[in-house]
């Protein structure tokens, strides 16, 4: 033992190895994370042009009333209230159904339903974009040619548009999110639900008065999950119009408009005030949310 | 009783049936229409009819010729996403058990900030974070792509949630045994993590076969790029890349379809076990 030499003595002591643990964490927080922050706070207070930036106050962030950007934040808001609004109560209910005794098969079903999740958002893209065309021919034209309706331009008109958006997500992620739900419904006792079906209650009862409430935690998280995915959108409506170009912004989001300053117009002073901004944003959420529901780490640790 | 469980199984049977036909819909639209020329599709749409004396495997054979840099950007994607998961899942781990396993100063500090960065999505600091890593002078280079996702929050938050479960008096009898820190964490800790590591192998692998955006904006040479940006490239408003693109967004699916096959029990075991918890 006294051979060690101290330092290494040192880094093998009970003290020090948990902070040799989680320095990988740390490091790339600060290289990555907290840097980037920061520098984009500083950017946004900067108009930058090659290697000369220089301060020029609130300047940049008079975007906040530019027209697009309030219409794009206006269907970064809309799309995530409706994706939760489809995405929350959905996979609960499969999930329950799935769940429950009578069911067969349930594992084969619930890999099928899960697997869309593990397809990109590309081929996602790639095949609701063309499944949606405007030819009489594509897909979605026929089906509803069966009903006698004449063959629509799916991806013109914003009722459309937000259509085959709210399609794509329901398509990838009811799988994933039941499967959360699933992993929910392991840890809740079966006799739970012997003892209310003895004292006369039906199923929908047991469903509101037990599996509802005591899957709590798991619809927090995936309300979390789902809020900051839709705030995030961006990928599915880049692949539907083959670039951040939907007619008349239609399905324009808010990290769409920051894309297009930041990447397509090269504005660092204005893409850093958006993404300031959606920060910011993301806070106010961040909080509202955990005072609502009480933080799912808060009561473990 | 039994004859009311038994119609009711029945109805559930169906209904998942149909949910299953409407969920795989969209996949063998894809694989029917990657036997049709792609011509085709541009004409007539993408849709179920198949004209079998037309239909062949020449998109395959297209896609295999070599002619075309579709197998540049696979191999771009293998080697981004095994060299990402491997290094995610070890960074990953490491971290997660130190914030399980030790009572030390800032840990609670370190977690938050884990919580947080979770909950900030990456798109928040897409700009500084690729003049960071263009001024790293990293475009174009996979350690561009992966780098900044080198520890991953969702996996730490997951790894410290499965090993919270562990009781800690394992660490003390292998102290008493003689075992080093780092020998507990390699030895005794990574063995018992096994279905974890495969549940968050398939999480991860999943989101860096599949990752478009970033990788979209750090590389942009054709030879590069990786699978999802390469297929998005060929999305051209005059469709002669269809034959490409079809069949190439089938044969993208294989590996991660083949991963999670094998892999599947343990995903879900390994998701039932550090999963949410109240």
């Amino acid at each position: 033992m006294k051979k060690k030499s101290f330092f290494k003595k040192l880094l093998y002591s009970q003290k020090v190895a948990p902070y040799v643990f989680v320095a990988p964490f740390v490091i790339t927080f600060a290289v990555f994370f907290a840097y980037s922050i920061v520098s984009m706070i500083i950017m946004s207070f900067q108009k930058v042009a090659g290697a000369n930036s220089t301060f020029v106050g609130l300047e940049n962030y008079r975007v906040l009333t530019n027209s697009i950007f309030i219409k794009s934040l206006k269907n970064s808001i809309f799309y995530t209230i409706v994706s939760c609004a489809l995405m929350i109560p959905i996979p609960l209910v499969l999930a329950a159904m799935l769940n429950s005794k009578p069911m067969k098969a349930k594992a084969t079903f619930r890999s099928i339903l899960f697997i869309p999740a593990l397809t990109s958002v590309v081929v996602a893209g790639v095949v609701f974009r063309m499944m949606f065309g405007e030819l009489e021919g594509s897909f979605m034209n026929q089906v509803i040619g069966v009903f006698g309706k004449d063959p629509i331009i799916w991806l013109r008109t914003p009722a459309t548009v937000w259509l085959v958006l709210y399609f794509v997500c329901l398509w990838r992620w009811t799988g994933v999110n039941m499967m959360y739900y699933l992993s929910g419904l392991q840890q809740i006792p079966q006799d739970l639900y012997e003892s209310a079906s003895i004292d006369g209650a039906s199923k929908w009862q047991a469903f509101w008065n037990i599996t509802v409430p005591l899957l709590k935690p798991t619809i927090v998280y995936v309300l979390t999950i789902s809020i900051f995915g839709g705030m995030a959108m961006f990928s599915e409506s880049y692949m539907l119009f083959n670039g951040n170009k939907s007619p008349n912004n239609v399905a324009t989001t808010l990290v769409g408009f920051l894309y297009r300053m930041a990447f397509e117009q090269n504005n660092l002073g204005i893409g850093s005030a958006i993404g300031v901004t959606f920060l910011a944003i993301v806070l106010v959420v961040n909080v509202l949310q955990l005072a609502l529901n009480g933080t799912f780490s808060r009561k473990e640790r | 009783m039994k004859q009311k469980n038994r119609t009711m199984s029945v109805f559930l049977f169906i209904f998942f049936v149909i949910v299953a036909i409407i969920t795989l819909l969209p996949l063998a639209l894809l694989a029917v229409s990657s036997l049709r020329p792609g011509s085709d599709l541009m004409r007539y749409g993408l849709n179920f009819s198949i004209d079998w004396s037309t239909a062949s495997l020449n998109e395959y054979k297209l896609l295999f010729s070599g002619a075309n840099n579709y197998f540049t950007w696979y191999k771009n994607s293998l080697i981004v996403t095994i060299v990402q998961v491997a290094l995610a899942l070890f960074l990953s781990s490491c971290v997660g058990y130190g914030l399980a396993m030790y009572d030390f100063k800032g840990k609670g500090l370190i977690f938050g900030c884990v919580l947080l960065v979770m909950m900030v999505p990456t798109e928040v600091i897409l700009l500084p974070l690729y003049r960071l890593i263009n001024r790293m002078h990293l475009i174009n280079n996979m350690w561009g792509i992966i780098l900044p996702y080198l520890v991953v929050p969702m996996l730490v938050f997951f790894f410290r949630q499965y090993l919270m479960g562990i009781p800690k008096d394992f660490l003390d009898a292998a102290r008493v045994d003689g075992c080093t820190e780092y020998g507990i964490f390699f030895r005794i800790m990574i063995p018992l993590m096994k279905p974890s590591f495969a549940a968050m192998g398939i999480y991860q692998g999943m989101s860096s076969w599949n990752n478009f955006l970033w990788p979209m904006i750090v590389t942009n040479s054709i030879t590069k790029i990786t699978l999802p940006v390469g297929l998005q490239s060929l999305l051209s408003p005059y469709g002669n890349n269809y034959d490409i693109l079809i069949a190439g967004s089938c044969f993208a699916i294989i590996p991660i379809l083949i991963l999670f096959a094998m892999f599947q029990r343990y995903f879900i075991e390994g998701m039932t076990a550090g999963g949410v918890k109240g």
